[in-house]
């Protein structure tokens, strides 16, 4: 078992869901990524996925898709983000994981960034752009440092689909709520039911859910559904709109 | 072994999981159709008669005579429907459309003429149709836009990043993760996640099959060289595919070199030094990247050239040698456009010109009982703004001013 699963695993013990909030590393700008992960600690998120910035995020919404092409062209560099990363593991002592696609670790070198993510304490991956087929060398590598390749369910999987994924995921399934891009409401309605059990019925992984996650609603209603709720989209809009201080009581609110 | 989709070590599919049954799904009739002698034989009976298949290979009598070299032939894929070689794409992902059972289909576009060819097709199978077009070059190409428009189709003028291809095909994959169901993404250039490359490949594969009987007949040998404009490398993959086994025969693709290939504005991956291994839009090719892996802006004063990537098959052609790569600068594209213009009376694309500038540069130094073959891929006059512009034009502008007068007093 990764070290990222027994965390998990260790804090459902605790709570009846856990919350997984995101930000893309640099947008607004590192300071302001900084309070925003201040903010998410203290009020109780229980990992944090930081999304390294690449220009061509197709999985992604208007909204995060604004956040990537916004560092970028502000001159953020991936070796900042290393950098802000490992400061960030250093201060705050809940999971962090990185989200970003495969071409920012192809280019970096997959061993040499999965090594370098291992320093600096990161306790797992989704990348969205790899399927299991093209990544056999990446899920290896990060399986034999005890990291997490986490892998995507979507409701378009079959449960076969869903067992081949979860063979080669580990720490967390990121179950896709819904089809399209980051950012859109999601319906929760017999259909989505109907693909949790499926989701279940496939593997023993605790599972997260996300896209379209907005408020205590969707929350309560995940809980008992599924073990963590992923907050993307509506914290970067937040902080967008009234500034990273909003973020706090947002959190709080939604459990 | 050597997985399915990859040439060489590139190619590949990287898609999101939302995807991977609607790609299944389109693997599964892709391979019933090329298996289908009757799927071809529909294809060509549909080329012929709703396009104009077998274009023409034309024999360039007076630019071979003005360079003195070897007999130039040009193989006419401007004279299809439409325009352009993206036709001959477009209608066979059609018909595979109808065999899927799918009722819209959405579609990128560069120069436009992608774009306009999926529209057509839309409008003659009953489809609906939604084109993503980078908002840079829905300026470019403004005729173009106007036509999909009149043919029903919705355009989308694509505002991030360049507001160029490779914006505009982001842009499609994400309708394509919401639709899937109803839709088709009828991908224009041999790159993308398989079975695309290989897909596109094999519709335009006529191109060649046509030019290499075309030019035995005409000449009673095998041309010496065969060129080709390479954007993304649809039309180069099709005219060389019919020449491939034929391994006397020199295959150069010719990338936009813009304002040269030192100067960073460029759109050269495999002719220049700037690209690098990568993965992007669900492919592993050379891209025009920083150290980084974040994609970088391409210039080209040809909309349907500028882009970041370049076909799977042609990066593993040109490791192998098989295919040699070179660029041409704006600058050289508008005089060899001039001169075609001049002397055979042709409008050239301004991708297609590209081609043109490296044939011409080596007709010289080839004997007389040689010949070679270009493939034209468009027609120049839907570029009528831009090159107009590029020649600043006095009596073109000031149609325009006067035209845009008319319309201001009409509003009024």
């Amino acid at each position: 078992m990764t070290t990222l699963e027994e965390t998990l695993r260790e804090a459902l013990t605790r709570k009846k869901i856990l919350l997984m909030t995101h930000l893309v590393l640099g947008y607004p700008s590192f300071e302001v990524n900084r309070e925003v992960i201040r903010q998410m600690v203290k009020n109780g998120v229980d990992m944090i996925e930081m999304q390294i910035p690449f220009s061509e995020p197709v999985a992604d919404g208007p909204m995060i898709l604004k956040a990537n092409q916004e560092s970028i062209s502000r001159g953020v560099k991936l070796e900042q983000c290393l950098e802000f990363a490992a400061e960030i593991t250093a201060e705050f002592h809940i999971p962090f994981i990185f989200m970003t696609y495969y071409n920012i670790l192809y280019k970096y070198g997959i061993e040499a960034f999965i090594d370098r993510a291992y320093d600096i304490n990161i306790q797992g991956f989704i990348i969205p752009d790899l399927p299991p087929e093209e990544g056999k060398e990446y899920v290896e590598l990060a399986k034999s440092r005890n990291m997490a390749p986490i892998q995507i369910f979507a409701p378009t999987s079959t449960k076969e689909r869903m067992q081949l994924l979860a063979q080669n995921g580990a720490g967390f399934i990121y179950c896709v709520a819904r089809r399209g891009v980051t950012g859109k409401k999601t319906d929760f309605d017999q259909d989505f039911n109907e693909y949790i059990a499926r989701c279940r019925s496939a593997t023993n992984l605790p599972l997260a859910v996300g896209f379209g996650i907005r408020s205590k609603k969707d929350v309560d209603f995940l809980s008992g559904r599924a073990d963590i709720a992923v907050i993307g989209t509506e914290t970067i809009r937040l902080v967008d709109e009234k500034g990273a201080e909003a973020v706090g009581p947002f959190i709080a609110s939604l459990r | 072994m050597i997985k399915k989709g990859y040439y060489g070590h590139w190619g590949g599919a990287f898609i999101p999981e939302i995807l991977f049954e609607t790609f299944k799904e389109l693997n599964v009739y892709f391979e019933e159709a090329k298996n289908d002698p009757s799927f071809w034989e529909e294809y060509l009976q549909l080329m012929s008669s709703y396009s104009c298949r077998p274009t023409p290979l034309t024999y360039a009598g007076n630019v071979s005579k003005h360079f003195g070299g070897a007999h130039i032939y040009i193989k006419r894929e401007d004279l299809n429907h439409t325009g352009a070689h993206k036709a001959n794409n477009v209608m066979g992902q059609g018909l595979l459309v109808k065999r899927m059972g799918k009722k819209r289909v959405i579609a990128e576009t560069g120069a436009g003429q992608h774009g306009v060819a999926t529209a057509t097709m839309a409008a003659k199978f009953g489809f609906d149709c939604t084109i993503y077009m980078g908002e840079e070059d829905v300026q470019r190409q403004r005729p173009n836009v106007f036509w999909m428009e009149k043919m029903g189709a919705t355009v989308v003028p694509v505002t991030d990043g360049s507001k160029t291809l490779k914006d505009a095909i982001n842009e499609a994959f994400r309708d394509w993760v919401t639709n899937m169901d109803s839709t088709h993404y009828v991908l224009g250039t041999v790159c993308g996640p398989h079975p695309f490359p290989e897909m596109v490949a094999w519709f335009q594969s006529i191109i060649g099959i046509e030019a290499r009987e075309q030019i035995l007949k005409a000449f009673t040998k095998l041309p010496t060289r065969v060129y080709a404009c390479v954007g993304g490398g649809s039309n180069a993959m099709g005219i060389f595919q019919g020449f491939l086994q034929d391994e006397q025969v020199g295959l150069v693709g010719v990338e936009a070199g813009g304002k040269g290939l030192s100067s960073g504005e460029h759109a050269s991956r495999l002719a220049g030094s700037d690209a690098s291994p990568g993965v992007a839009q669900g492919y592993k090719t050379m891209f025009l990247q920083d150290s980084d892996g974040q994609m970088l802006d391409t210039h080209s004063v040809a909309a349907g050239l500028d882009y970041i990537g370049v076909s799977p098959i042609l990066s593993d052609l040109w490791e192998k040698g098989r295919v040699r790569f070179t660029a041409a600068t704006d600058i050289e594209v508008m005089e060899a456009l001039d001169l075609t213009m001049k002397k055979e009376g042709i409008i050239p694309a301004l991708e297609s010109a590209h081609g043109f500038v490296q044939a011409f540069k080596e007709a010289p130094d080839l004997g007389t009982e040689e010949a070679i073959v270009i493939n034209m891929s468009g027609r120049g006059d839907k570029d009528i703004f831009t090159i107009a512009n590029a020649y600043g034009d006095p009596s073109w502008k000031k149609f325009i001013i006067e035209r845009a007068e008319q319309y201001k007093n009409d509003k009024e």
